[in-house]
């Protein structure tokens, strides 16, 4: 009872990142603690997912032929089989907006500790598990009591494995009568078309929760005016209902790959950074000097929007 | 019908701190209503508002004497009373996890009985994202996570919700109840507390309990997780800061737009 087990995901017929980040982290820790890594894979085209995820970080996939898509009560019934067939020191799950949507009930279900969220782990004589709090203010060390763990891990967070192994692949079954039937995917949609695709836009001026007020967003679109820019947001912008969802950057939103990406008032939450880490050129405008924007940012003003914004507008003007 | 809503006390921090061990020096911090569940309480009682039957909205709520201040806030913007539990044994983890607080919550589900829980997608201080679901499962109750559109009327057996996913994309499943749904921001517009709310939520009910009222000892909330550091993250900035006054660091800003050729002279 060494070994590592990871699922992967996928969605409408393509892998994940997640999932060849999960086999680096799950490679790691595995060495850590001297087993073998396993990484399933349920649901779809699992024979061609198999094939793409066999690395050379990867003693064993397991492929799981149920279904098409994502179900959390087929993904919690396979993974809580598999677990007990393997037997694995940890179990390694995607901190996804689905794994939000089975990782818990798995855990539970097993009776095991659950550390979400990873964004690194270290094994010695026990695990420890490296973790943000307070909106990625704080980041925290948390041990893990116990022989065997359930650990979400964070996309983003480790390197993507690469390259052709020689893993077995082997199919594994378990009994389907026993998925529960009470949540029934009916379809999916796109959302956030409209007017305006940001993904194209070359300067994209974008606004965080630092505008304070609705009307303050009349500045910012003179700024775009001003310059020719295209206006985008983070989620808070969007939520309040002040900009329509197709100009949303982020997780959820759209991922954006602008030649220059100006971030005003936003703090720069990991969730907002996966939408527009991409851009060529990132330039902040904060008044908090540790807003994790700066972090990830080329240029940067700390300072006051209010102050800074009229400013370069009358530079344009 | 009866809504059970899972609500929190969460701590903001201030742009500078500091950490006083393994915690934030009680100085930057400020409390406030879980952003997550001020949309899972704004769910529930509009469900309660639209119903042609009479729908109990029942806020429970884990954490000291002081949060009450904030669990005020739900019962003002329209849930009927509030439970909450705290005891010495859960004052004394470092962090209180996922399976401790699950414990705590399904023997409120037991005695409650709820149709329907609403829990916030995460909660913004330990960001564990994991309650709800964990809960569901404890329980037996169906479940979906990252809820942002509910289509649910008092009296169904089903809800239809979609679930929001990476990348613009949403999924659409239909729910049998009694059910969990965690609750994503901007489903709703969350209510601002009137006056009138206010003053009524004064008068209602915040039941206290400890783990014992609950049946439980201290051992159902000793956690297996144990907080062992906590510290600032290095910055890894190498970014150019422009530094001056408002015009000074506009006009760098500008020569910048102008040499990456997004913006004409």
């Amino acid at each position: 009872m060494t070994d590592v087990l990871f699922v992967a995901e996928h969605r409408r017929g393509d892998l994940r990142d997640v999932s060849y980040e999960g086999i680096s982290a799950g490679r790691g820790l595995a060495d850590a603690l001297g087993g073998e890594l396993h990484v399933a894979v349920i649901s779809g085209e699992v024979e061609a997912f198999a094939e793409s995820l066999n690395t050379p970080e990867v003693d064993t996939i397991h492929t799981v032929d149920a279904g098409e898509e994502f179900d959390h009560d087929t993904y919690a019934a396979a993974t809580e089989a598999l677990h007990a067939a393997l037997d694995p020191t940890a179990l390694l799950l995607p901190n996804s907006v689905n794994g939000l949507d089975y990782a818990p009930a798995v855990a539970d279900s097993l009776g095991l500790p659950y550390a979400t969220d990873a964004v690194d782990m270290a094994y010695d004589d026990g695990l420890t598990v490296t973790r943000e709090m307070y909106g990625s203010k704080v980041e925290t060390t948390v041990d893990v009591a116990g022989d065997q763990y359930v650990v979400s891990i964070r996309g983003g967070e480790w390197p993507a494995a690469d390259g052709a192994g020689d893993a077995e692949i082997t199919s594994f079954d378990f009994d389907e009568s026993s998925v529960d039937d009470g949540a029934r995917v009916q379809g999916f949609e796109e959302v956030g078309g409209g007017d305006v695709d940001i993904s194209e836009a070359e300067f994209l001026v974008s606004i965080g929760r630092g505008i304070e007020e609705e009307e303050n967003l009349d500045l910012i679109r003179d700024l775009c005016d001003a310059t020719g820019a295209t206006l985008s947001s983070s989620r808070p912008i969007v939520d309040n209902g002040w900009l329509p969802k197709n100009r949303q950057v982020g997780q959820s939103g759209k991922q954006v790959t602008p030649k220059v990406y100006l971030a005003i008032g936003i703090s720069g939450a990991v969730q907002h950074v996966a939408g527009m880490k991409g851009a060529e050129t990132i330039i902040a405008i904060n008044t908090d000097p540790n807003a994790p924007i700066f972090d990830i940012a080329d240029y940067g003003i700390v300072g006051d929007l209010f102050d800074v914004v009229p400013a370069l507008i009358e530079e344009f003007n | 019908m009866k809504i059970l809503v899972t609500v929190k006390e969460v701590a903001a921090v201030e742009d500078d701190f500091e950490i006083d061990g393994l915690s934030i020096d009680e100085r930057y911090l400020e409390y406030d209503l879980n952003e997550w569940d001020d949309y899972a309480v704004e769910a529930a009682v509009q469900i309660a508002e639209n119903a042609d039957e009479e729908v109990e909205v029942v806020a429970a709520t884990i954490g000291p004497e002081r949060s009450e201040e904030t669990i005020r806030m739900a019962l003002a913007k329209g849930a009927d009373r509030a439970v909450r539990v705290w005891d010495d044994a859960i004052a004394e983890q470092t962090l209180f996890d996922v399976d401790a607080k699950v414990s705590v919550f399904e023997q409120v589900v037991a005695d409650e009985e709820p149709d329907l829980v609403l829990t916030g997608v995460q909660a913004a201080d330990d960001a564990f994202g994991a309650t709800g679901v964990a809960l569901a499962n404890r329980v037996g109750y169906q479940w979906a996570a990252v809820v942002n559109d509910l289509d649910y009327a008092a009296g169904d057996e089903t809800a239809t919700v979609r679930r929001e996913l990476e990348g613009g994309v949403e999924e659409i499943t239909e729910v049998d109840l009694p059910a969990v749904l965690s609750i994503q921001t901007g489903i709703n517009e969350p209510r601002y507390a009137s006056l009138r709310g206010i003053r009524q939520a004064q008068q209602k009910e915040i039941a206290p309990h400890d783990l014992s009222d609950l049946g439980l000892d201290a051992a159902a909330v000793d956690g297996a997780l144990e907080l062992t550091e906590m510290y600032e993250p290095e910055s890894e900035s190498d970014a150019t800061i422009f530094e001056g006054g408002a015009e000074e660091t506009a006009a760098e800003l500008a020569d910048v737009l102008r040499e990456k050729g997004v913006v004409g002279e």
